[in-house]
């Protein structure tokens, strides 16, 4: 009730002020009538009613504030004060703004990004019920059929439990097949998730009967719209993928992407028609890994209780499996990461991320704070003043308050429309053109309010520090001028303080953010173990095309000839899956001889390939030791094997490998003709890993990628390849792209860290140059009268340089090193953010002293230019 | 405790004065509490007023502007119901601190 009163005073202010003057007028005459009537004179009467009163302005203050006691007014009048001091001030008020934007703005960003990979539940209902199960090894994380169909229908945690995984397929609708992504999934897919189809129907497990008994598609809303116009009349059409008719029979709703934040599909068909759709069936092997298995818990049910009931299950299927489950344990994990796959290096990296994000913020409130506390330094006087007239020092506090907050305010809006923007991109932005890799940062509640809560922060901390300084102002100390105590300007003072925290913060941005770009560059220029400059990968997918695996090697072999003719084409050879392309086969190995062959005997697990005799020359891969592949070595002699060297050392030790013999998990004897130099086969960051090579033609594969050494660029290759090899089979789809290129995807994590910790970096520059002009600026301002004085007495330029500059470059030459050393000394999380990353590279130190350098040079220039362009005569004149 | 306390006892002044004397205003407010004490408690305008509106924001007294047996405009204060409840608190709890005092000064 008294709220509506006193926001009734408001609006009645001009009102109330009336009255209240009138009441103290009453108040004046009525003593003054008494005093008439106790026998003064006119004059005596009206002096002693005024004297008895006490100050009316002051009052009057006070009985305002008793009416308006919630402040609102008070408040109103203190943000217009603060915004015409701030206007009269538009250089400061600008840096500050800017400064707040950005802090707060890569704040938001990442916390959206954060947010949207590993906060946000998945977009269903129910979302943060789901959970994948991981196997206990990290980096292992999926799943066979039959283990998925036991886990299913054996487990009591799970609501439903699905299944799913990546694959490309070709699709046509009459023309030429294009390769697009596809989620192959079990039947009970989109009933475990709870999707409803916007348009038709999702199939169920009531339409599996057995293998490729369920020839379905259900479309992607954007895959629906780019391909068929948003047709409705697409309902019940077939379409051929991999030559195979497949039923459209709905459209899954726009927000729908399936599980994964990053991989979405372009369509969805069923899991029990693998055969069809990928020329090859993993549903009746228990040993071959390729499904993430997902599902929501049972309401009550804890994920511990749940990893439990798994666990069960999981050592029943090793006691009835101990070949293929061997050792099998259950882990469960959030979904939307490829199980563990990415959400392993993923949420270290954004906490780190997020880290260095609040540090640039923590180094803009200090900024914030020195500048505030050296604009309300050179304010002393006339707070002074008003402290001596009647203001109370609570009043003082909030005015200045206010200006940080209207900054802060006006700054935190800035950043968070700036990083809506640079979400909105992120949203929209496909970083690799071949895969389907988009992250939606759609910023919700939980992003406004801590954008709310950063500006807001970021407003009161840094006007604390000038709220100290007026606090402890003695007004008539302060009302003499200068500054208050003689000794504060020799000492080091918190502000001091401060701005050296902020320069090494900065340096210690600077210093990540370069390790990260030589990292970055070291990266590309990494041992891969083949040559990818100089080299363009063809991708060709025979399965695509209706050819049968064992047709592949003669056809190959047809196209690698007349490739090798297009002029400028120096070599060729082909490779089922390219090294680093984001797809391996990985299997056990065994020394020969090994009759129990589980997991557990296996001497390594190797990455494995199918190779022409001309890939290594190609790829640019060395032989070390024994012999390459030949056309003759094919289906009708021995099997053969070319290892790595790590693969050789595990197996054999120091004896030399060639013409010993291996063991495959199925048995095959292998027999080892040639060894060749270790690379990176599955990632940039893996250990050393085993690796093995197996003749094309004894291991045919429908899948294969042309390694083209040439010189010529892109554009000229292109269209003579699409015409030889449309002159052999003019339906093939073709992707071409320079080896480079193929590679983004791998080093796009390493991208992505770079981009990130140079953005911060930049960011810590710009704050260190505002944060250091500031304090040198306010310091020769507060000394230039004494400077003026010094110049007059004939004080040397290079002096009054000393006096003005010395404590910021102190400060700066101080900041820079502990800096350099903290980042130095982190040099093994930086290690852990990219790849190849060390600090203790003189070019790294060498880059970090001279930007700092750099930076104390442009902060005070204009300050020392100041300092030195100081007229003495001028200065004494005035005050 | 003591800020408070005198704070809570200018109420009390004023609220037991108001409910004496019915209507008001700040001048006679003064007057009769320096009168009712045997010129012990002088009352500072500086103190009055705010406490007045604090008190009618909260309720406690309402106010209407007269015109004095002098012929003069004035605002006069009263006592709502709300401010007579808070008289009987304020009363008992001055009491309370008052006997409190007295016992220790007479242990002392």
């Amino acid at each position: 009730m008294g709220a509506f009163r006193r926001l009734a005073n408001l609006v009645r202010r001009a009102q109330v002020n009336r009255e209240i003057e009138d009441e103290i007028q009453a108040h004046i005459a009525l003593r003054e009538e008494a005093n008439r009537a106790a026998g003064m004179s006119a004059e005596e009467a009206h002096r002693n009613a005024v004297l008895h009163f006490g100050n009316p302005a002051s009052m009057r203050e006070r009985v305002t504030a008793a009416d308006s006691a919630l402040g609102l007014d008070e408040l109103w009048r203190d943000a217009r004060y603060a915004f015409r001091r701030l206007r009269r001030a538009p250089g400061f008020a600008f840096t500050a703004m800017v400064t707040l934007a950005l802090g707060v703005g890569a704040n938001v960003v990442v916390f959206g990004v954060l947010n949207a990979a590993l906060l946000k539940p998945l977009g269903v209902p129910n979302g943060e019920r789901f959970r994948e199960i991981v196997n206990a090894y990290p980096g292992d994380d999926s799943q066979s059929y039959p283990d998925y169909v036991d886990y299913r229908d054996r487990n009591s945690v799970f609501t439903q439990l699905a299944a799913y995984r990546i694959s490309l397929s070709g699709l046509s609708t009459g023309g030429n097949a294009q390769k697009e992504w596809d989620y192959e999934v079990s039947g009970n897919y989109f009933d475990a998730l709870g999707v409803q189809p916007q348009l038709g129907r999702f199939f169920h497990t009531s339409d599996e009967h057995g293998p490729n008994s369920a020839p379905y598609i259900v479309l992607s809303n954007s895959f629906w719209h780019a391909r068929f116009r948003a047709d409705p009349g697409v309902i019940g059409r077939t379409v051929d993928i991999d030559k195979h008719p497949f039923t459209i029979l709905g459209v899954a709703p726009p927000s729908f992407h399936g599980i994964e934040l990053f991989f979405w599909p372009d369509y969805w068909v069923p899991l029990v028609n693998a055969q069809q759709l990928d020329g090859y069936s993993n549903l009746d092997k228990r040993g071959n890994h390729n499904l993430y298995l997902i599902g929501a818990l049972k309401p009550g049910i804890t994920p511990t209780q749940a990893v439990e009931n798994l666990n069960a299950v999981a050592h029943q299927l090793t006691r009835e499996h101990p070949k293929e489950d061997d050792g099998l344990t259950a882990r469960l994990v959030r979904p939307g990461l490829l199980g563990d796959v990415l959400g392993g290096p993923v949420r270290p990296f954004m906490a780190a991320i997020m880290l260095l994000a609040l540090l640039v913020l923590a180094a803009a409130c200090v900024n914030l704070a020195g500048i505030f506390a050296a604009r309300a330094a050179d304010r002393s006087r006339e707070l002074a003043i008003r402290l001596c007239i009647g203001s109370t020092r609570g009043r003082i506090l909030r005015q200045l308050l206010m200006e940080t907050l209207l900054v802060a305010i006006a700054g935190g809006i800035a950043g968070t429309a700036l990083a809506a923007f640079l979400m909105r991109f992120l949203s929209h932005w496909q970083p690799i053109a071949e895969f389907p890799i988009h992250l939606l940062v759609v910023p919700d509640a939980r992003v406004y309010a801590i954008a709310l809560v950063l500006t807001l922060l970021s407003g009161f901390l840094p006007g604390l520090l000038p709220a100290r300084q007026v606090w402890q102002t003695g007004a008539t100390q302060a009302l003499k001028g200068g500054p208050e105590h003689t000794g504060l300007l020799r000492r080091f003072t918190l502000r001091d303080l401060l701005l050296g925290v902020q320069i090494t913060l900065c340096a210690l941005l600077v210093t990540a953010s370069l390790v990260a770009v030589r990292g970055m560059m070291r990266t590309l220029h990494a041992p891969f173990g083949f040559q990818p400059r100089g080299a363009m990968v063809a991708e060709l997918d025979l399965q695509m095309a209706g050819y049968a695996d064992k047709q592949s090697p003669a056809l190959l072999r047809r196209m690698m000839d007349a490739v090798r003719q297009i002029p400028g084409v120096q070599a060729v050879g082909s490779i089922n899956n390219v090294p680093l392309g984001g797809m391996d086969d990985n299997s056990d190995v065994f020394r020969d001889g090994t009759t129990d062959r589980r997991s557990s005997n296996s001497v390594t697990t190797a990455t494995e390939y199918a190779i022409s005799p001309e890939y290594l020359g190609a790829a640019g891969t060395h032989l070390l030791a024994g012999r390459n592949f030949t056309w003759d070595d094919n289906a009708s002699t021995p099997p053969l094997a070319i290892i790595n060297a790590t693969f050789a050392r595990r197996m054999f030790g120091a004896a030399p490998a060639v013409g010993r013999h291996f063991m495959g998990g199925d048995g095959t004897r292998y027999q080892v003709v040639g060894v060749v130099q270790d690379g990176k086969y599955n990632s940039l960051t893996e250990e050393p890993k085993a690796a093995m090579y197996f003749p094309l033609a004894q291991d045919p594969e429908a899948m294969a990628n042309l390694v083209i050494r040439t010189s010529l660029p892109q554009q000229t290759l292109e269209p003579a390849l699409r015409s030889t090899i449309a002159g052999i089979d003019p339906t093939l789809p073709v992707g071409l792209q320079t080896w480079p290129d193929a590679l983004a995807l791998v080093l796009f994590p390493a991208r992505v860290a770079s981009i990130a910790l140079g953005v911060m970096g930049c960011l810590a520059v710009l704050l260190a140059v505002t944060g250091i002009f500031g304090m040198a600026s306010y310091t020769v301002s507060r000394r230039l009268r004494e400077l003026g004085i010094r110049a007059a007495l004939g004080a040397h330029r290079r002096q009054l340089m000393r006096a003005a500059l010395g404590r910021p470059v102190v400060l700066l030459a101080g900041g820079s090193a502990a800096g350099l050393l903290l980042g130095v000394a982190a040099s093994r999380l930086l290690a852990y953010l990219v790849y190849q990353a060390s600090p203790r590279d003189p070019l790294v130190l060498v880059g970090v002293v001279l930007a700092m350098a750099l930076v104390g040079l442009a902060s005070t220039w204009i300050p020392a230019r100041r300092a030195l362009a100081v007229n003495p005569a001028q200065l004494l004149r005035e005050d | 405790m003591a800020k408070n306390d005198l704070q809570g006892t200018l109420d009390l002044l004023v609220l037991q004065t108001l409910a004496h004397n019915g209507a008001l205003h700040g001048y006679g407010i003064v007057q009769h509490i320096l009168i009712a004490s045997g010129d012990l408690l002088r009352v500072e305008e500086g103190s009055l007023y705010p406490a007045l509106h604090r008190m009618e924001q909260s309720g406690w007294i309402g106010s209407e502007w007269t015109v004095t047996g002098t012929n003069r405009r004035a605002k006069v204060y009263r006592l709502t119901a709300r401010g007579r409840r808070q008289l009987e608190q304020a009363q008992a709890s001055f009491d309370q601190l008052v006997k409190g005092v007295r016992a220790v000064m007479r242990y002392a």
